[in-house]
């Protein structure tokens, strides 16, 4: 019967998957766990099946196990093989009946995932394999599961009474499925009669509805906040080392962005260069961004910047040819294409709160880095000597250089720290937007607008501003669309910037007024 | 300068130099190739580039056209849509070729054609598109949306059980025709509006995580949901990226692109796309022994063995295939005379069917629909029993489906059959 599998179509494949399970013999899992995992093969030269252990394409030769003894039964080549595809429709099933025999696994969590599989697709026969678990089942958190199942499948039970102690007992869940199942009860149907004959439960149906829409609404704000804080968290990201540089030294860096893309491409370069420890790399990458867009800086403010000071208008044009000539030296070097930055498996997926909320873990990663980097510039800024000799030259240069203070050297140090940076903030992109030439210009503008927004020279006003800036977006973006959000930003932001100029938290005392 | 006029042989040299070069240059056909080659379209318009050069020196292989040997002449338009009227006007008027093949994206195709309309010239535009139009001097060899966005939908309805459909795309020309075109599509055939959400986000668009949150809440009402995607570049990885992420898997919520194939994909870790589908008219995993020496050529010719084919590519080897068996039969590469030999001729294509010229210079094509495999290729799960006639005019937009084009009884592109008359050319 296995041997078909090599010529059969979609269709059929699914029937003798079918017909092999039917017998609900555990030796079948590796099999079909293997076909749903790409790794169920055909040698070509005997047209038999076999199971490789792994799916990795880069392997010339793959150590083959045979699929009912599961013994090893030696290597091919690759080009002997032939995968047994797989189309949605099959994987489906594949996963319902894998979740079948998973439901016997020692391990709770194997066996929970294996339930909510099952629920998605709950049928008679799964419901008995159910039934028959609960009264086994030695962990509360499937129990908890299993009872859903049941519950669902009471709705269906002749007695009046055990429908409506299933729909007390579902209303604490909150998953769509069980959500439409009641509100399938309540929804008249073409006949003018309801699914559900008796009002009572009818009524019980529609409060419980009613009660699951409200918590469902309220995780909905719930996690429009949370995009708004990740979103924002981007924000504060790329504009606080803008604030150091814009902010403090007032220096308008048109070249900010290129630095970021900096970045993004050492975080591509460190990757190459440990294939094999992606989560790794990440955490290197940080240094090596802040390194390398941080020297960048440096050489920047040393060659270019620092013959240019007090006159911003150069400084802008000056920076703007820098970034065309970063974004040209990037072009040469990695080509116009796009690279692709994997994310490390540590950082992706969701955490699943409860049946209406789920956070993803790139986003939560980004929100805590953001707010480490934050506290970590705040630390230099005020708690160390680099710190104090920044705050001296900025608010009264000649002052500092008369107390011996090397200002050219905390000039380039301070440019160094914001650029370094926004070389941080370019690992931080990679994860989730396209490392490209033009990553830096998609920011340059959003940067300068957060710590305009924040107040110029204060850290706090960019963290505020960037923060309520991306809530405010993403509360905009489901009504109006991705263009018009933006374009209303903008003009509140203007609109905020001619009543209050000098931003959310504007500079007090003697160095505001000398600045001005 | 000065030193050339004191060197008059300089000049002598230079002109018998060149003098060989001119009465060769006689002898020859020349084919425009209008691709970018630099800018944000270069990644997909480049691989169109080589396939043009390589059909050219195929031809030239087999003793040329006529008698004659076809030379390519390349320009580069530099993903600039104005830049593309210019660059056209110097092929056609400067270098007079006989033929161009070229453009991408729908804006330069409606940059160009007043130019090719002008000069009398002949286009073959070889990229899927939105429809709307028919102009004399373009012959449109990929497909027309009935060839890729209406078999698609009637896939997903009839073999998915799809009943709720969101339509995302990139904010332009092509996505916003498209969706127009299937929203009517699907009201026509019972869909409720609260059943179909519409979205656009511009070009470029990075940030998906509320967008497939709201994907993710709209098709969890309990019917059945997919995603048809009409996004367009680089957008589109993020875009895929977040779906996994947010564990939206192909068996959940399926989304079928309308623009993303194996070039794409190449650029990119496919298995979190696994199982999500394309609309195409060609797969590069086709098994006809066409497509086999057709990759086999390509791979020869490009010297890289991984380079991938994909649906464009098919449509300049059938528009290619198409001007050379019109030029043969006209034994002329006249426009004119070029232009009435093509309707109704017929060339194989690479999926083992035949493609058949319109009078409304479409092409007839079959459609597939593929599941997209780990290793950046399809699975073709559907197609179309035989091959589609392309329609240039949509049946189910307002205004549109009186409409007909005919360039051999009627001679005219935008042909009202309720008003009996005939507006010209249609670009706007």
């Amino acid at each position: 019967m296995l041997g078909e599998l090599g010529e059969a179509s979609f269709v059929e494949k699914e029937a003798i998957v079918e017909r092999l399970s039917a017998r609900g013999d555990p030796s079948i899992r590796p099999l079909l766990s293997a076909l749903l995992e790409d790794r169920l093969i055909v040698r070509q030269s005997d047209q038999r099946v076999f199971i490789v252990k792994s799916a990795d394409d880069s392997l010339a030769s793959l150590e083959l196990i045979d699929p009912v003894s599961l013994a090893g039964a030696g290597s091919a080549s690759r080009d002997d093989l032939t995968r047994i595809g797989t189309n949605n429709r099959l994987r489906k099933r594949l996963r319902a009946l894998v979740a079948r025999f998973d439901l016997s696994n020692p391990d709770a969590a194997v066996r929970l995932a294996a339930v909510q599989e099952i629920l998605r697709s709950l049928d008679a026969e799964s419901l008995e394999l159910l039934r028959s678990r609960s009264a086994v089942e030695p962990n509360a958190g499937v129990k908890a599961e299993i009872e859903i199942g049941m519950g669902l499948a009471s709705l269906d039970s002749g007695d009046s009474r055990a429908r409506l102690a299933a729909i007390a007992a579902l209303t604490r869940t909150l998953s769509p499925q069980v959500r439409n199942r009641l509100a399938a009860l309540v929804e008249p149907t073409a006949d003018g009669g309801f699914a559900e004959p008796d009002e009572l439960v009818r009524q019980a149906a529609a409060r419980a509805v009613r009660a699951i829409d409200r918590w469902r609404a309220f995780y909905g704000v719930v996690e429009t906040l949370f995009f708004g804080l990740s979103v924002g968290s981007v924000l504060v990201l790329v504009a606080v080392g803008l604030a150091i540089t814009f902010g403090v030294m007032g220096v308008i860096n048109m070249a900010h962005g290129e630095l970021m893309m900096l970045g993004a491409y050492t975080t591509y370069v460190m990757q190459l260069a440990m294939p094999n420890h992606i989560g790794v790399s990440i955490l290197l990458a940080v240094p090596a961004a802040f390194l390398v867009a941080g020297a960048t800086g440096v050489i920047l403010e040393r060659t270019i910047i620092r013959f240019l000071y007090g006159r911003p208008l150069e400084t802008l044009l000056a920076t703007f040819g820098v970034s065309l000539v970063l974004q040209q030296l990037v072009r040469s070097l990695f080509s116009a294409n796009n690279r692709s930055v994997e994310t490390p498996a540590w950082m992706s997926g969701t955490l699943q709160m409860n049946g209406a909320l789920s956070i993803t873990v790139n986003r939560l990663c980004i929100i805590a880095f953001t707010l480490v980097v934050f506290a970590i510039l705040l630390i230099v800024l005020k708690r160390t000597r680099l710190g104090l000799d920044i705050r001296a030259v900025s608010q009264n240069r000649a002052m500092a250089q008369a107390m011996g203070i090397r200002t050219g050297w905390v000039d380039a140090m301070t440019f160094g720290l914001g650029s370094g940076i926004a070389g941080i903030a370019g690992v931080a992109l990679s994860q989730f937007t396209n490392v490209g030439p033009n990553l830096g210009q998609s920011y340059i503008i959003d940067s300068f607008m957060v710590v305009v927004f924040g107040g110029v020279g204060n850290l706090w006003g960019t963290l505020v501003g960037g923060l309520s800036m991306g809530v405010v977006h993403q509360l905009l973006e489901p009504y109006a669309g991705a263009v018009l959000a933006k374009i209303l930003v903008l003009v509140a932001l203007i609109v905020f910037i001619q009543r209050w100029p000098r931003g959310l938290f504007p500079q007090t005392g003697r160095a505001a007024e000398s600045q001005t | 300068m000065s030193s050339m006029q004191r060197f008059p042989t300089v000049w002598l040299l230079a002109a018998a130099l060149a003098c060989p070069g001119a009465a060769l240059a006689q002898d020859t056909i020349k084919v425009g190739v209008l691709h970018s080659l630099s800018g944000t379209m270069a990644i997909s318009e480049t691989t169109l580039k080589d396939t043009v050069l390589m059909l050219v020196d195929q031809q030239n292989k087999k003793g040329g056209l006529l008698g004659k040997k076809l030379e390519a002449v390349v320009v580069d338009p530099a993903s600039n849509w104005p830049l593309f009227a210019e660059k056209a006007r110097q092929l056609l008027e400067k270098d007079k070729v006989a033929v161009v093949f070229g453009c991408w994206t729908s804006v330069s195709r409606k940059s160009v054609l007043p130019v090719f309309e002008k000069d009398n010239g002949l286009l073959f535009y070889p990229v899927q598109y939105e429809g709307e139009e028919s102009s004399k001097n373009v012959i449109y060899t990929g497909a027309a949306p009935n060839q890729q966005a209406i078999p698609a939908v009637d896939y997903l309805m009839k073999d998915v059980a799809v009943k709720r459909w969101v339509l995302e795309g990139t904010d332009y020309v092509y996505p916003r025709t498209t969706n127009k075109i299937l929203e009517a599509y699907l009201k026509a055939k019972g869909v409720k509006a609260e059943d179909i959400s519409i979205n656009y986000t511009p070009f470029g668009y990075a940030d998906w995580q509320a967008r497939v949150a709201a994907i993710k809440r709209f098709g969890s009402a309990g019917k059945k949901t997919a995603v048809i995607s009409t996004i367009n570049g680089d957008a589109n990885v993020p875009f895929y990226k977040e779906l996994g992420n947010q564990r939206i898997s192909a068996e959940d919520i399926p989304v079928v692109a309308f623009s993303v194939g194996e070039e794409e994909l190449s650029g990119l870790d496919a298995k979190p796309l696994v199982g999500h589908l394309a609309a195409w008219n060609y797969f590069m995993s086709d098994k006809a022994p066409a497509n086999k020496a057709f990759i086999d050529q390509w791979h020869a010719f490009i010297k890289k063995p991984k380079r991938t084919t994909n649906d464009p590519m098919e449509a300049h080897y059938i528009g290619f295939n198409l001007w050379v068996k019109a030029v043969e039969k006209a034994r002329s590469t006249d426009v004119e005379k070029v232009l009435a030999a093509l309707p109704g001729l017929e060339v194989p294509n690479l999926t083992g069917g035949i493609a058949k010229l319109l009078p409304n210079h479409h092409v007839t094509k079959p459609v597939y629909i593929g599941e997209v495999r780990a290793d950046g290729q399809f699975d073709v799960v559907w197609k179309t029993s035989g091959t589609v006639p392309g329609d240039a005019w949509s049946d189910y937009l307002p205004g549109s489906k009186e409409i007909e084009a005919d360039w051999v009884t009627l001679k005219c592109g935008n042909y009202n059959t309720k008003t009996k008359m005939c507006s010209g050319q249609s670009y706007k």
